[in-house]
This record gives C-alpha cells, structure tokens and sequence, in this order.
C-alpha cells in the first residue's frame, strides 16, 4: 500500500533533525495564523499564487531562493561546526551518516534551489521590463515552470523528515550512488526533485528565448538588447542546450536503480565514468548558467552608478556568447584525475584557460565603465567593487586548477572548494544581491535601508575571506573534501578560522534580514515615486515602480542601447498618447499549481514505490494540462479608462516629486 | 574607507602565502619526491604567470573606484566614453598573450606530469598493485608475494610503478607529499607513478568521497633511507603476514572502517588481476591458454560471494 | 515624439496579437524539440558508448530481425505522410478529410508502437532484458525513449481528434495541429537514426 515508506521513516531518534522541522513546523504555522488573522488567504490565492505576472512569479522565485538560503546556509554552519570540533580524534556532532547527508543537501540546494532561483526570479522581474514587453511569450508557462521548482524544493525539504536525503556528494556519482551502494531513498530524492526543477527550468529558457526573440519593443535591434538580457539569453541558451544532457543522464540513473539497467554499474558493461562525462557536461555550463546574469547585473550596476555607458557594450555581449560556447568544451577538467592521457588532458585544460580571456575581458571593460565615471557607492556598487577583487582571486585559482599537473594535486581538495565557492558567491551570488538592491525599489516602489545594506555587505565580504581563504591554505596543506573528521592538528587553526568566518557571514545575512524589515517599516521614507531611482539606463526606470500589470501603456519605441537615457535626454521620456488603446492581458491561473502538486505526488510516489499513487499523480498531470488546453476565460483586456487613471496617478506622483526635491 | 580597508587585507594575505610556500607542515607545497616537487614549482610559476593581470585588475578596481568617487568633482566625466578601440584591443590581446604563455607550459607540464609516464631512473622500479576497498587500501607487490592493508614502503630513490583499481566505490589515491593523484575506479585500471627522494612516512589519503568511512581511509607511505631497510620490512611483512588467498580476500573486503596496517602474504599472485575481471563479465568465457583458465577460475570464486556491496550504516 | 509612441488600433491590434502568439508559440515548441533532441543525442552518446560491452549477453546482430524492424520503420515513416495530408486538409478546412487521415495516421503510429512492445517483450521472454548487459541497458534505453515519445504523441493525436470533431479547424486548434506534426516528423527523424544506428549497424 505504501511501497517503502513505513514509520521508522521519520528519524524520532535525531534530536537535531526533529527540532529542525519542530522550527521550521512552528514558523509555518505562525506565517499560516498570520495569513489567517488578517484575512490574506483570498488575496494571497487571488493576487500572487495563480498569477502569471512575470514580475510577481518573480518575486516568489527570489522569496523560495531566500528561504532555500537561509536553509542551505543552515547546511554550511553546521558543516563549519562538525569540522572545528572533530578535529585531532575527535568525532564531533554529525556522524558520517547524517553529515553525509548535510554536505549533499547544502550543494543540491544551494545550486538548484538557491542560485538558480535567484537568477530565475531576477531575470523574470526585469527582462521584459528592458526589452520593453508587456510579460513574457508563455505566461502561464512561467507560472507553471516555478511550480515545478517549487515542487521539487518541497521534495527536497520532505526528505528532512520522511526518510532521508542521498549521502553521495551533490554530483552523485555512481557507482557509489547506485542501489548497490545507496540502497535507501535518498538518492532517489535527489534525482526527483532534480528532474522536476529540471523540466521548470528548461521550460523557463525556451520561454524567456522566445519572449527576447519575439517581443522587443519596436526599434530594439539584437545587438542593443541590454545587457542583463543579453546575459540572461546567453545562460538561456546554454540552459536549453545542456539540461536535457542532465535529465538523460539522471534517467539513466534512475534506471539503473529501478530496474537494474546497466548504465552505470561496475558490473555487466556499465561505466560509471559515462556519468562523469554527462553529469558535468550539463555540470560545467551550469555555472555559466548562474554567473553570466551575474556579470549582466556587474554591467548594468556599474554603468548606472558612474551615471556612465557601458564601456564595450558589443565585445561583452561577444565575451559573453565565447563563454557561452567555450562552456560547452571544457567538461573533462572536473575529472584530469580519471587518467585520459596527456593529449586529452592538455586540450580540456587549455580550453579552460582560454574562458579566462572572455572572462578578462569583461573585468576590464567594467573598469573602463568606472573610468572617467562618478561613482556613487551604494549598496549594489559596493557588492559590484567586492566583486571584481573577490573573482580575480577566484579566476585565477580556477585557472590554476585548470593546468593538469597543479590539478594532480589540487583536485577534490578544499583548494576546489575554496575555488568555487570564490567564483560563486564572489561572482553569481555577489550579482544576484546587488541586483536584489538595485530592483527592489522597482518592484516594490521603494528603496532597501543603505545603511544595513552596507553593513550587510561588509559582513558577507569580510567574512567571506575568512571562510574560504583558510581553505585554500588548507588544501594546500593536504586536506581532502567530505571528510568527516580529521586528524592533523596544523589543520585546526584553519578550520576555526573558517568556522570565524562563516559566523561573519551569518552577521551578513542578518543584516540583510534586518534590513528588509527597517526597509519596510520606513517605506514612506525610501519611497521611490518617479519610477527612476538611480537615474537608469534602461526601459525598466521608463515605468512607475511598481510598474502596472501591463508595464507599458505604450510600448516604446527604442532608438538606443541605452534606450531610456536617450528618451530623457531627448526629452521625450514619460511621454502619454492623446488616447490609450485596451491592454490584452492573459488571466490568472491555478492550473500551475494543480500540475506542481501532482508532480510532487508523483515525485514522492516514485521515490517511495508506491505505484498506485505514482499513476494518481501522473494522471493528475495530464488532466490538469488538458482541462488548462480547454480552459475558456484565458485573457482580458485592460481598458482604455483604466489605464488612463492609473497612468495619470502615476504621473501626477511623479511630478509632485520633481517639484518638491527632497 | 573602500581602499584602505580592501588594501590591507591583501597585505594580510601576502606574508601567510609566503609561510606556506616555505612550506613545513606535510602539504603539497612540502614535497618529498621528484613529481611533487615538479608539481609545485608548475603551481608557483603559473601563479606568477596569473598574477601579471590579477594584480593590475584589482589595483586598477580600488584606484579607479577612489579617484572617479562621485564626491571627487575634480576628475574626469565623461559619460558617453563608451568605447576605445584602443583600450579593448589591448585587453583581447594581454589576456590572450598570458594564457598563450600558460598554454605552452601547460602543454609540455602535461605531457611530462602525466601519470601514467614510467619515472627516469637507473633503478629498477617496484610494482605496487592498488586495491580500493570500503574503506580501506590493500597493496600487493606481486613480484615479492606480500600484501599489505593501509601502509606500504618503498626505498627512496626508487621509482614505484602502482597499478590501481577499485572493489567499491570510486576513490582517489594520493600521496600528497609525492604527487599527483589518480581514480581509482572497479572493473577499470589506473596507473601512477611516483619517486620518493626524502626518507620519511607519508601520508596517504582517499581524494574522492566513497561513503560513511571515507574519512578513515587512510594509509602510510613510507620511505626507507636504503633498501636494507626496505628488505627489512619486506622480510617482517613475510613473517608476521598471514595468508591473503581467495577466502581471505572476501573476508577482508566486507566493510570496515579505520583500518590499522596489516600484512599478508601473497596467496593468490593473480589476485589484482581477477579484481580487475570481477566486474568484466563476458571476458571468463574467452580464456584460453592455461594462465587464463587459472585467472577465470579466481575471478569466479571472487564473484560468487557478491561484492562487498555494504548498506551504509545506519547507527 | 510620434516615433516614441505606438499608435495602437483596437481591432488591428488584436489580430496582430493572435498572428504573433501563433509564431511565439511554433518557435517556443520549435526550441522544446531541440531540448529534445539533446536528450536523444544523449541517448545515443550512452549507446555509442555501451554497445560494444555485452557482457555475458547476445551482440546486436544475435537479437535484431531487420525485416520485422523494416516493416516497423515503414509504418512510423507512412504515418509521417498520412500526417501531412491531414494537414494539407486542415488548412483546406475540410474537417473530415482531417479526422480520416488524422486517423490512418494514428493506426500506423499504433501498428509502430505494437511492433516494439512486441519485440521488446520477445526480447525480455528469451532472456535478453535489460538486465542482462550494458548493450541491451542501453538499446531498451535508447529505443524505450522514442517508444514512450511516440506513445505520447498518439495520445496527443487522439485528444486532437476529439477537439477537431468538436470545435472543427479554428487557429488554435491548427497550430496544435502544427506542433503536433513538428512533434511527429521530428519523432520520425529520430527514428531514422534509431534505425540506422542501432538496427542497421547492429545486424551488420
């Protein structure tokens, strides 16, 4: 009746993991009676769960990103812990069973559940608003995209308290991830709730390549699309060309688990290697996937806070595109270590190296936007500046790994681990934050709180180098990634000093949180009323914040790169028709989380073998696909009268700011 | 506030990367044999070569950040300067000139580095047979019919040709202070070879993540100042070892964690190779000449006890 | 300031709009298809990679019936034109002549489907399932793949020809049409190099 999954599923025995979901439990219940108390529950549904907005699915891409966050964040602390204790004999907190679990969960999510919905949520915000459209080409797709992450987020979570999550690493590498070697659930969750988010996430690339395709506004040549949606198309591409190698590759797996398919296992002519080549064939374009929107958000900070273009707008979009296609060539530098030849080595490891050129590129030409700029230092500039010094040190260590004969010896290292993490959060999560700051006031008409941002930053920056700088030194000094424990005392200082930084980190993210809720309190004073906050370059500021649900009423016509400057300079910005012509708009729709939650019950069917339920689930998605086929109410048109009132509020909030500067 | 502060903590690091290129605590950067020494030096220089633009990029960052600051009205605005075919052929050109640089040392490091390149030595080379097991290694040096789990010796000075494989999950094996690494995969081969040129013990690690011993799975490597020595260790190995034949073999591969060394005598001198051919199903059927019969025989008594495929444990 | 302003006309408007989600939605499904097509390229990297190791299982050329293959091959590839004439009909607007066709095409489709799980079975009988080797892991993966495609694509036909008898040959209803004949010409070219690569190559 219930395939695999009995009672003894629940860990009862692990005070850690039972107050864990006690915690997160309670705060579920406190935001439930809150919802309740003031009676949000129909606005909620109404307004944000079945909306196919993009600027709203946007927002709940980046508050599932924040809380994924907070949980994968939760992940390291306690990595940092165990390793600062169990040191010299000692086992610390987490036996290998748990803490296998730990450092695998804090990848998966923080690469999938964390970064990637951050970039997602970011690029659904503010790409149609640049390109000048109205929403994207798929609306309720994009609805149904962030379902299925969120599907695959909850499976994730599930695994907290119903069984438990794979202990192979995030890559999961068979054969130690074959049933051979993880007979138990956990590597079955892992493969769910990565092909669930996969299927959201491919959905999302051809939805967001047919929107900056089909839907800029009139005049926008290509080459002038700005560069944040230049980056976020480039990442699309490499989205749309390298997860189906993952979903392959992980069916595969799957297979092999299931039903004793010989893909991966060492025996019967499986090769486990085959894994490799696949996993980071996907694995390596997948970090361009999460830093190139991060080098869009660089570029469109810098150039707007020097009050400045940006310098060699074309060659980044082409240093972007080289990235881009280099991506796909370099796989086979995350394992030199599998003993391919010399030839074969030599060639992946030049290839390596030769993104750096691109990658140099871009360093230069943002430090030629600052040239002869006026830079402002607010919060986004500050992540930008931590940035460009954090990711030289983080380049060059990569290229460092990238010469066969360092890798030898630097490979699965905490040198690696240091390595990445410098280019990950130095370079995609440095962006996503300051892009945070720079659209927030967009988005929710007003400004983030200065004062804590800045704390904020100095906090992750500061306490970054303490937590990773160590480990370099340590994987100098011989230490391996995924230990449990350790045994060499000339690792301890290190260890303690990273576990100094990581709590510095944790001061940052308090901040952060901290800030959030002064920005809201003090909204009137950081309110934004002209749209244009940071006097912007683009066609986002050419709209109120926040911007209506239809963005435009008229769409712009576009002369420029810098499309919304011109207008200003020109003196044609804010421009209103004699008359508005009807908005044609699609309606709001539950079918995405219909389709979701079927996929979550089909995911935690197949994870637990329980058939019966697995076909309810998949019957269930297919329903909810053909009953949204023939779904008949599916658009409306905004109104000529309305749009005129709310353009008119708008504007009217406007100039009564430009008449009483501040 | 920006530039001093940034500035300084770059002067933090320098002098702690300057203690431990001095090197003296067991790390790759304190290497005893010739390849880790090799390996060390391409680190260094390719470092060098690096930080000929990484320097420039982040001096150039808080320079230009400080002196273009919107409250210094003196400098230079220009706010449409946008693009200088000047400047951008230069930064195509620097980046491509360094990594042109890199690529050559790259190109010959890999060729001379590679692992599976027999060492230069008037000496003849010791065989070492690697098995990978949960979680523990066992050495066989086929040519002197011992074993040994979690600690092998060699003399200074004297290649050691290993051959490597793995009756579990992937692992990594690594003398960090002699070299380079390398899989160690089932059913696959691997080959490494590595000179020590300073007696001493060293440490020998896992480098890939095998499950819950993992950590535990470590061994020594030990250098003899003579070979004297090292027959010394070989004989101790003969006396006290107990016999490693096909029973033997299976009990010793059900898991355990944190191995003490231990000793064998070689029983079974095709052992490795039947390992190897556990996982070859198909390859028993084409035995032909006697030596091959012999081989498959092994590996099917290998076989029939499955695997040493654990569940993980549950505590 | 006129060029900055798009001067919009109701009625002119709205069938642009239509005209342009019509082009959004083929290229969008146009780019699903070659997500997909990576999928089966990889598919075909883990055969080119596999099939040489059969383990103590049967090689190719001991298991593949080319005839029975070639009959199946013919039907999957006459269904590819019998789809074309449902389209031709389509944009003639001659709704039965499309449920006729719509519906030949899907008796082939059926008849390619039948074939396979019919072979597949035999296979499994004889002792020559998955199981057995990495060759056959990977041949039941590969061809699996196109199998469970097509399946999806005749349910796909039949929901059609539901909406076609009930709402005849409206815009929406022919570019479902449309993505479903990408989908379906798209199967069949994959099905050419399934055939070539694995059945041909194999039984040599």
């Amino acid at each position: 009746m219930f395939g695999k999954l009995t009672l003894d599923a629940i860990p009862f025995h692990e005070p850690i993991v039972m107050g864990a979901l006690a915690g997160g439990g309670l705060v579920g219940l406190l935001v439930m009676a809150l919802i309740t108390k003031f009676g949000k529950w129909g606005y909620l549904w109404r307004e944000w769960l079945t909306t196919v907005d993009h600027k709203k699915i946007g927002v709940m891409y980046i508050i599932v990103a924040l809380v994924m966050l907070l949980r994968g964040f939760a992940d390291a602390l306690m990595m940092r812990t165990q390793l600062a204790m169990a040191t010299d004999g000692a086992m610390g907190v987490f036996p290998p069973s748990h803490y296998d679990q730990i450092f695998t969960a804090h990848g998966v999510i923080m690469i999938i559940f964390m970064a990637m919905p951050f970039m997602t949520g970011l690029m659904n915000i503010v790409v149609p608003l640049q390109i000048g459209a109205r929403d994207v080409a798929f609306p309720f797709l994009n609805s149904l995209s962030f379902y299925l992450l969120v599907a695959a987020a909850a499976l994730v979570n599930i695994s907290l308290g119903v069984g438990n999550f794979a202990r192979t690493g995030w890559v999961a590498y068979p054969p130690l991830a074959g049933i051979a070697f993880s007979p138990d659930v956990g590597v079955d969750y892992y493969t769910w709730a990565l092909q669930i988010s996969g299927i959201g996430t491919t959905l999302t690339a051809v939805n967001f390549l047919v929107t900056v395709i089909k839907m800029r506004a009139p005049g926008m040549k290509l080459m002038q699309m700005p560069i944040f949606t230049w980056t976020c198309t480039w990442a699309n591409v490499l989205i749309v060309a390298s997860f189906p190698i993952l979903t392959g590759a992980l069916a595969m797996l799957s297979l092999d688990r299931y039903l004793d398919f010989h893909f991966f296992t060492a025996e019967a002519g499986g090769n486990a290697m085959m894994y490799l080549n696949l996993f980071w064939a996907w694995g390596h374009p997948e970090v361009y996937i999460l830093v190139l929107p991060a080098f869009g958000i660089f570029s469109e900070v810098v150039s707007t806070f020097t009050g400045k273009r940006l310098f060699g707008h074309t060659s980044m979009i082409i240093a972007s595109g080289v990235i881009s296609i280099l991506g796909f060539m370099v796989w086979l530098h995350h394992f030199f270590t599998m003993g391919s030849g010399a030839n074969v080595n030599a060639f992946f490891g030049i290839m390596t190296m030769v993104i750096s050129v691109p990658t140099g590129v871009k360093l230069f030409n943002w430090l030629f936007t600052i040239y002869r700029g006026r830079l402002r230092f607010e919060p986004p500039i500050l992540w930008t500046l931590g940035f460009m010094v954090t990711f030289s040190i983080g380049g060059m260590t990569g290229v460092l790994m990238a010469v066969p004969g360092a890798d030898f010896v630097l490979h699965n290292s905490l040198f690696l681990i240091a390595h990445f993490h410098n280019t990950i959060i130095g370079g995609a999560v440095f962006g996503y934050l300051a892009g945070f700051g720079f659209w927030f006031p967009k988005v929710f008409g007003f400004k983030l709180e200065p004062k804590l941002g800045k704390a904020a930053f100095w906090f992750w920056q500061i306490g970054f180098l303490f937590a990773f700088m160590p480990l370099y030194v340590l994987g100098f000094l011989g230490m391996t990634r995924r230990l449990n424990h350790t045994d060499n005392p000339a690792w301890n200082i290190w260890l303690y000093v990273a576990l100094f930084g990581a709590l510095l980190i944790a001061c940052g993210i308090a901040c952060q949180l901290l800030q959030l809720a002064v920005s809201v309190i003090q909204r009137k004073k950081l309110a934004d009323t002209t749209g244009d906050p940071w006097n912007g370059h683009t066609l986002e500021w050419s709209t109120s914040s926040p911007p209506p649900s239809y963005n435009f009423a008229v769409i712009p016509q576009v002369h420029d790169i810098d499309a919304f400057t011109d207008m200003k300079e020109k003196g044609v910005a804010y421009a209103a028709p004699a008359h508005y012509a009807p908005i044609h708009m699609p309606r709001n729709t539950a079918a995405g989380i219909w389709i979701g939650g079927f996929s979550l019950i089909l995911g935690f069917a197949l994870i637990w073998h329980i058939w019966w339920l697995a076909i309810v689930g998949l019957i269930g998605i297919v329903g909810s696909m053909l009953a949204r086929a023939y779904e008949k109410d599916r658009d409306f048109y905004v109104q000529p009268d309305e749009i005129e009132s709310t353009e008119r509020a708008a504007r009217l909030q406007r100039e009564s700011t430009v008449a009483t500067p501040a | 506030m920006m530039k001093s502060d940034s500035t300084s903590r770059l002067r933090g690091l320098l002098p702690l990367l300057l203690v431990l290129l001095s090197g003296c605590q067991g790390g790759i950067l304190d290497p005893k044999g010739q390849v880790a020494a090799d390996e060390k030096s391409l680190i260094i220089t390719a470092t060098l070569l690096m930080l000929l633009v990484v320097i420039p990029v982040i001096v150039m960052t808080l320079v230009f950040a400080w002196k273009y600051r919107a409250s210094n009205t003196e400098a230079e605005y220009r706010p449409k300067w946008a693009h200088s075919n000047r400047i951008e052929a230069v930064v195509w050109i620097i980046p491509v000139l360094i990594v042109a640089a890199l690529a050559v040392v790259t190109w010959k490091t890999t060729h001379k580095l590679d692992p599976y390149r027999p060492l230069d030595s008037d000496k003849p080379p010791i065989n070492v047979q690697v098995v990978a097991m949960n979680w523990k290694w066992l050495f066989i040096y086929p040519d002197l019919g011992i074993a040994t789990v979690n600690e092998i010796a060699f003399p200074k000075d004297v290649p050691v040709n290993f051959r490597i494989t793995s009756d579990a999950a992937m692992n990594s094996f690594f003398i960090p202070q002699l070299g380079g690494q390398i899989y160690a995969m089932a059913g696959m081969e691997t080959k490494l070879h590595l000179v020590a040129n300073e007696p001493g013990t060293y440490k020998g690690i896992s480098a890939n993540y095998s499950g819950a011993g993992f950590s535990g799975m470590k061994f020594n490597a030990i250098a003899t100042p003579t070979s004297a020595e090292f027959e010394a260790w070989v004989k101790k190995a003969r006396e006290t070892g107990t016999k490693l034949d096909a029973q033997a073999y299976l009990a010793l591969a059900a898991p355990s964690e944190a191995n003490p060394p231990a000793f064998y005598t070689l029983g079974e001198p095709r052992l490795f190779d039947a390992v190897l051919h556990k996982y070859m199903a198909g390859r028993q059927s084409m035995a032909a000449t006697d030596e091959e019969i012999k081989l498959a025989e092994l590996t099917r008594i290998l076989c029939e006890t499955p695997p040493s495929l654990t569940l993980v444990k549950e505590h | 300031m006129n060029s900055y302003v798009e001067h919009a006309h109701g009625a002119h408007d709205e069938q642009h709009d239509h005209h342009d989600s019509d082009k959004q939605t083929l290229l969008g499904f146009w780019l699903y298809l070659m997500t997909d097509c990576i999928l089966f390229a990889t598919a075909f990297a883990a055969y080119a990679v596999l099939y040489r190791n059969i383990a103590t299982g049967p090689a190719g050329h001991e298991i593949f019936e080319l005839p029975y293959v070639a009959i199946e091959t013919a039907a999957l590839l006459l269904s590819s034109i019998t789809y074309g004439f449902a389209m031709i009909a389509g944009y003639r607007g001659n709704k039965s002549a499309v449920l006729g066709w719509l519906a030949v095409t899907f008796v082939c489709g059926a008849v390619f489907i039948g074939m396979e799980v019919n072979e597949f079975h035999h296979l499994i009988a004889e002792g020559h399932g998955p199981q057995v080797s990495a060759f056959l892991s990977a041949f039941f993966g590969l061809v699996g793949l196109h199998g469970l495609h097509v399946t999806a694509g005749l349910i796909w036909m039949a929901v059609m020809m539901i909406e076609v008898a009930r709402r005849g040959l409206g815009s929406v209803t022919m570019l479902r049409l449309n993505c479903l004949s990408l989908f379906w010409h798209f199967l069949d070219i994959v099905w050419i190099c399934v055939f070539t690569v694995v059945y041909l190559k194999g039984a040599m």
